[in-house]
């Protein structure tokens, strides 16, 4: 009786079982578990295809399109008898394309550097240099402003670059004679699009970078000074060659995320002061198509805008991966026994 | 270079990593830290390569006070458990790695980083990284790095304990002969007690961050100053039996339920009249006799040369090292000599030797 029920227990298949039978129940279960994953699996394919994949379908079809609020309704975009490569036409042609163009590399290139690389990596190291607790409340404050709405965070720079005597940075400014008093965001429109951005940045970079370095082993770091090392050639040697990866991820990321970025510059200086001031690419983009003059919203030609900076994104990101040598970085090591 | 540590203590909060630590290393001598995991010899180690500062007490470089001084003005090289290569740089880049940061012109560089490899045998490997190279290999890269500087004193943070056997038994060989060459002062942590027997000049046991005993290898087996030296020190572990020693008819007897045996009078004086006391002897200390005190044989472990046997007598237990060929099986009914020139005695409160501690 024992033996019996251990035996069956133990799984041994019984003998008496066909094996067409078997094959085929195991076809039915096999068949289930692929219905129930496909199951698991279609709401996410659904809204994935309705707010994706259409919508992406729908971009390429209406760059080729004049599809506007004008003719919205009588336009029938869809039909390729509509399509044209006008809209490539118009933005090449445009007279402020160059200087919307050198907007956007100036932006994505300062603010990157000075702030989304430079500062981000500046504290990360200084955090994780000083007593614990004090780096992370420095950590904290720094996540300060990607903690605060965007319309409140603007907002709070616009009243502090405000006129004399009511802009704080003013009330520092005229006396030392650097400012005449006037809008300071007016006077000197790029110097705050880029703190602005970059200040809100940096803490993503921060936060990467911190984990990062924590996660070195000790040891390496007391090797290094043992060695001989210095704190700055101890970061120089063996921190930074330790988190190239994270710093490929960064850059890349944030340039990504910078160059289709635009509502803070849209809240700061909607392109202005002026003609294209600090218009970039993705809020030209906007503008075109969402938020034009007397409400004429070219879809079709700021669709045609959006794609070319979707192109440029993916250029700049390969660009990265092949300096940084990304291959070289994800393969396995080599290692061979002794 | 000499090194003395004046009641060195590290503490964090309440805890205690090294309790007033006082020690000297001679000028070229090789010391072993060796205690349990915890026991504050790394804690110490680490005080003495600068990468922790001292709460309290004093470390000196041949009478310099250097507790402020920076690791890297320290000049000492450090071999860790982990080696610690950096994996970017290839087995070249670390062990010219000191150098570099000397800003020693490259052909000297070159030269010197060379002449390293060859002294440990790693000249063919030079261009790989760290990934590329077998336990073994980075182990010698390791050591290399630490020696290319020349430095005035070598540390060791349980450098073998990530190696397999054989390679461990060889580099333990390989070190001890290279710092006999160099002349290199040398402080090597560890918790293996061969190790630490088999390559030191003077062992210091250390528990619970104090210094428990600070003396040659053979000192320390044959003369363990606390109990838990005496039961750290050696291998398979010395044996403890409650003793009373008494005097009778001018011998000296330690004496238990079913257990009796005569005590030399130079070691028995010292014992007697304490009541109860805790007696030390070592495996091989033991034998298979004709006479003496009788046990059960509780279980035998054949250890190749020797075998390892478990007697038990009465509610005690010794282990005892016994001759292979004489086939003793499990419930046999053995006699035991003790040889009690070698036995210890311990104070079972402060757990002190009765012996040596004066």
């Amino acid at each position: 009786m024992n033996r019996t029920s251990r035996l069956e227990r133990g799984g041994t298949p019984p003998l008496s079982h066909a094996p067409s039978g078997e094959e085929t129940s195991s076809i039915g279960a096999r068949m289930r578990s692929r219905l129930e994953a496909y199951g698991f699996l279609s709401p996410a394919v659904l809204l994935v295809t309705l707010f994706f994949f259409i919508p992406v379908i729908i971009i390429f079809i209406l760059i080729l399109s004049d599809l506007k609020s004008a003719n919205f309704g009588t336009l029938q975009w869809w039909l390729p008898v509509n399509w044209s490569l006008e809209n490539y036409a118009k933005i090449f042609g445009n007279k402020f394309f160059p200087k919307i163009l050198g907007n956007t590399f100036f932006y994505v290139a300062v603010t990157l550097t000075l702030f989304i690389f430079s500062s981000a990596l500046l504290i990360a190291v200084l955090t994780t240099h000083i007593n614990r607790r004090a780096g992370f409340f420095f950590r904290v404050l720094w996540l300060l402003p990607r903690l605060t709405p965007s319309v409140i965070y603007i907002m709070m720079w616009q009243r502090m670059a405000s006129r004399a005597p009511h802009g704080i940075l003013n009330q520092l400014l005229v006396p030392l004679g650097i400012s005449t008093g006037g809008d300071l965001i007016q006077a000197a429109p790029w110097l705050f699009v880029i703190i602005a951005n970059g200040m809100i940045g940096a803490s993503f970079g921060m936060v990467i970078f911190t984990s990062a370095i924590e996660a070195i082993p000790k040891d390496f770091m007391m090797a290094s000074k043992v060695d001989g090392a210095s704190t700055w050639q101890t970061i120089r040697h063996v921190i930074l060659p330790s988190i190239k990866w994270p710093i490929l991820f960064v850059i890349t990321y944030q340039t990504l995320s910078l160059l289709t970025s635009f509502e803070q510059i849209m809240l700061l200086t909607d392109g202005g002061p002026g003609l294209y001031k600090t218009e970039v690419w993705a809020l030209t983009a906007y503008h075109r198509a969402l938020s034009n003059y007397f409400g004429n919203n070219q879809w079709g030609y700021g669709s045609a805008w959006a794609v070319i900076l979707v192109i440029i994104g993916v250029a700049a990101a390969s660009i990265y991966m092949r300096v940084f040598k990304f291959d070289e970085l994800v393969q396995e090591p080599k290692i061979d026994l002794l | 270079m000499k090194v003395k540590l004046e009641n060195l203590s590290k503490r964090w909060g309440k805890v205690v990593g090294a309790d007033c630590i006082n020690l000297d290393i001679g000028d070229g001598e090789f010391v072993a830290f060796l205690g349990p995991s915890g026991c504050g010899k790394t804690t110490t180690l680490l005080m003495v390569a600068g990468i922790y500062k001292p709460t309290e007490g004093y470390i000196r470089f041949d009478d310099r006070v250097v507790n402020y001084l920076a690791p890297k003005d320290r000049n000492i090289g450090m071999v860790f458990q982990s080696y610690a290569l950096y994996p970017h740089m290839t087995a070249f880049q670390n062990i010219s790695y000191p150098l570099k940061l000397q800003k020693t012109p490259k052909e000297e560089m070159k030269k010197r980083a060379q002449k390293v490899a060859d002294m440990m045998d790693i000249g063919h490997l030079m261009d790989r990284k760290p990934a590329q190279l077998s336990g073994g290999q980075q182990q010698r890269v390791a050591l290399g790095r630490a020696l290319i500087k020349e430095p005035q004193l070598l540390l060791f943070d349980e450098p073998l304990s990530n190696l397999d056997a054989r390679l461990r038994l060889t580099m333990r060989a390989e070190i001890k002969r290279l710092q006999v060459d160099l002349g290199v002062t040398s402080v090597y942590v560890t918790h293996d007690q061969v190790e630490a027997m088999t390559m030191a000049d003077r062992v210091a046991v250390m528990k619970e961050g104090k210094l428990q005993a600070y003396s040659p290898p053979d000192e320390l087996y044959d003369q363990p100053r606390t109990l838990f030296v005496a039961g750290f020190v050696g291998s398979p572990p010395m044996n403890f039996l409650d003793v009373e020693v008494v005097r009778e008819n001018g011998d000296y007897h330690a004496r238990r339920k079913g257990f009796d045996a005569v005590v030399p009078s130079d070691r028995g004086e010292k014992a007697a009249g304490k009541g109860n006391v805790i007696l030390g002897i070592r495996p091989e200390n033991i034998t298979i006799a004709n006479v003496g005190v009788s046990g059960e044989i509780y279980v035998v472990e054949p250890l190749g040369r020797d075998d390892l046997i478990t007697v038990h007598i009465g509610e005690a237990s010794v282990h005892v090292l016994s001759d292979p060929t004489l086939g003793l099986r499990m419930g046999q009914t053995v006699t035991l000599g003790f040889n009690t020139h070698k036995v210890q005695f311990f104070d079972p409160q402060t757990e002190k030797s009765l012996l040596w501690m004066d």
